[in-house]
């Protein structure tokens, strides 16, 4: 029974309806704080951002209405989105599926070991994500010259002659940095499947082995997965978002804008582009607009597919 | 009649353990340790860096070990940081006092929005659901602009509150816990208001506890969150910006300053992973062996 629905013949409408708006007023009061900070720092700058895309807009005059220029702009004569789109998507492809099934597969494991292990082994598979800077690290072990560790043991095994500039060298860069990413990639969705497994109530599994549940992927399928349905969702939204927002790492590590041919330009750095170097803000929020359609799409798509 | 009911017990959890063939735990527990090397090969690396002497950074072939171990790159760093304009303990304070103000007042209005949301039926529920969820696939990057907008209209740019405030409206927590809340039985929750509980009480008595390892991970998030946060556009003052803006200088300073970097990025991380630490240790004792009881 959900609150707020109706109680009952016996009661008349009027009594109804004052315990519905208690309960109204009940749920609005718990909801209030966080409403309130969400309005104002989340929701009215996504909407303004929005109808900035309509606009000419440097940061310096006030914004002059556009209507649909930037979107021309951007569909017909920007050629250099098109690779952004192109190595945003090979990104999402690959990083998106591999990340969110790793940070499942890992979180389950880590679930059936013994719970000493469990921690020590649940901190280091999310410690790359703790810290805001730790891809650096990938810079030394790839660093361009002979010291760095992979050029290093590359040359004197003979394997290679003079050292690899790894991080500008179109042939290599891309791979690299989705070894990175997916590296760096476990932590909100593991955290989160570790939590989800964690809730799930243990009698469930007492109650299975009776019922003539053999071994764990037996376990796995028809009690675990079940009962994790809301946290894989979640972890499915996230992990998609993620995917797409690829960009402080290609920054930090390769140029993004900036690297050679473009060749690990993506749709975030495209936009950091236009709106901290150039000053258009408004091209850059119709990037945004942009790609947030396409997460949103491919959310659609994705749960379209699983049948969510 | 209890004994009997105590052996029950005994004999399902032989019939459990029976299920776990020694080969499969060998295996997977395997599989584990090669990736868990992977995973911690960077982290490993960053440790022994911290404490490697300038020259081994330039020896060739490169040592991923350290041969001579020195703690020069701390000193360097605590050089550094005192030779700044504010004292190291000020940055400590403001990362400290934000983060720990942040996460203590979004953990706790995360959660308790989460509940009606996920349980109530009103006028605008589904509304604001889809609002919350959509939300979070817009990107962060543009929406700084109307951010610093807003901050500056309520005179809160160059104060902890430009740091603190955008903090509290993630949507992430919210949707979470949203979703963790669905494995709470309504028959739970019902027999709550039967007992007479308000909806604050139920709120408090039956549905925290029972999500505990959701709250201890959005306590880790959110702390992990406003800890890296540099907000170099939002403070100007130094004596208020937060210790990563200050350790970000270090690092940024490239090769010459490798062991240094390394050993700030490594100071920086210690905080997140002690709270992860304690709060996932809290979990780990109380849900352990129940999880949520139907």
């Amino acid at each position: 029974m959900i609150f707020g629905s109706k109680k009952g013949p016996e009661l008349n409408n009027r009594r109804v309806r004052y315990n519905d708006l208690r309960s109204y007023f009940t749920s609005y009061s718990m909801l209030i704080p966080f409403l309130s900070m969400f309005f104002i720092f989340t929701l009215v700058p996504i909407v303004s951002a929005i109808a900035l895309s309509f606009s000419d807009f440097n940061m310096l005059e006030l914004p002059s209405w556009v209507g649909w220029a930037n979107y021309r702009r951007l569909i017909f004569e920007d050629d250099v989105l098109l690779i952004a789109l192109k190595n945003t998507l090979i990104f999402a492809i690959i990083t998106g599926p591999v990340s969110y099934i790793f940070a499942f597969v890992f979180a389950w494991l880590i679930n059936e070991m013994p719970s000493k292990m469990r921690v020590l082994m649940t901190i280091i598979f999310y410690a790359p994500s703790v810290s805001g800077n730790v891809y650096f690290l990938w810079q030394y072990i790839f660093s361009s010259d002979s010291y760095g560790l992979v050029n290093g043991i590359l040359i004197s095994n003979g394997i290679i002659d003079e050292p690899i500039l790894w991080f500008t060298d179109p042939n290599y860069n891309l791979i690299i940095i989705i070894i990175v990413q997916l590296w760096l990639s476990l932590g909100v969705s593991f955290l989160a499947f570790i939590a989800g497994l964690q809730s799930i109530d243990r009698t469930q599994y007492e109650a299975g082995a009776i019922d003539g549940i053999r071994n764990r992927f037996q376990e796995l399928w028809h009690i675990t997965l079940p009962n994790m349905k809301a946290m894989l969702l979640f972890g499915a939204v996230m992990q998609i978002s993620g995917a797409f927002s690829v960009g402080t790492i290609t920054q930090a590590l390769s140029g993004g804008y900036m690297s050679v041919r473009y060749s690990t330009l993506t749709i975030i750095n495209h936009m950091t582009d236009y709106g901290t170097v150039r000053y258009e803000m408004g091209y850059a929020s119709a990037i945004s607009v942009i790609l947030f359609i396409m997460v949103y799409l491919s959310k659609k798509l994705v749960f379209r597919l699983l049948k969510w | 009649m209890l004994s009997a009911v105590k052996r029950k017990r005994i004999r399902v959890s032989k019939v459990k353990r029976l299920s776990r063939s020694p080969v499969t735990t060998f295996f997977l527990a395997f599989m584990l340790f090669v990736v868990g090397v992977f995973m911690a090969l960077p982290m490993v690396y960053a440790v022994v860096s911290a404490f490697k002497p300038m020259e081994e950074f330039f020896v060739f072939p490169p040592r991923f070990f350290v041969i001579n171990p020195t703690t020069d790159n701390f000193i360097l760093m605590g050089q550094l940081m005192s030779s700044m304009w504010v004292s190291f303990e000020r940055y400590l304070f403001n990362t400290l006092f934000v983060s720990g103000l942040s996460t203590l007042i979004y953990t706790f209005i995360a959660v308790l929005a989460s509940y009606p949301l996920a349980k109530h039926r009103f006028p605008g529920s589904k509304v604001i659901r889809e609002l919350i969820v959509t939300a979070l696939m817009f990107t962060s990057a543009v929406t700084g602009v109307a951010q610093y907008i807003i901050l500056a209209r309520l005179r809160l740019i160059n104060t902890y509150g430009a740091l603190l405030l955008p903090s509290l409206a993630s949507t992430m927590g919210v949707f979470l816990c949203m979703q963790n809340l669905t494995l709470v039985p309504d028959e739970m929750l019902e027999s709550g208001k039967i007992d007479g509980a308000g909806e604050y009480r139920i709120w408090w008595s039956l549905v925290v506890p029972n999500i505990k390892p959701v709250v201890a991970t959005i306590v880790i998030f959110q702390f992990q969150s406003v800890w890296n946060q540099t907000g170099h556009h939002l403070i100007f003052n130094e004596a208020l910006k937060p210790l990563a803006t200050a350790l970000s200088q270090i690092t940024s300073a490239g090769i010459s300053r490798a062991g240094a970097g390394a050993a700030a990025s490594l100071l920086l991380m210690i905080p997140p992973i002690l709270v992860f630490i304690i709060s996932q240790g809290k979990v780990m004792e109380t849900m352990v062996n129940s999880g949520i009881k139907g």
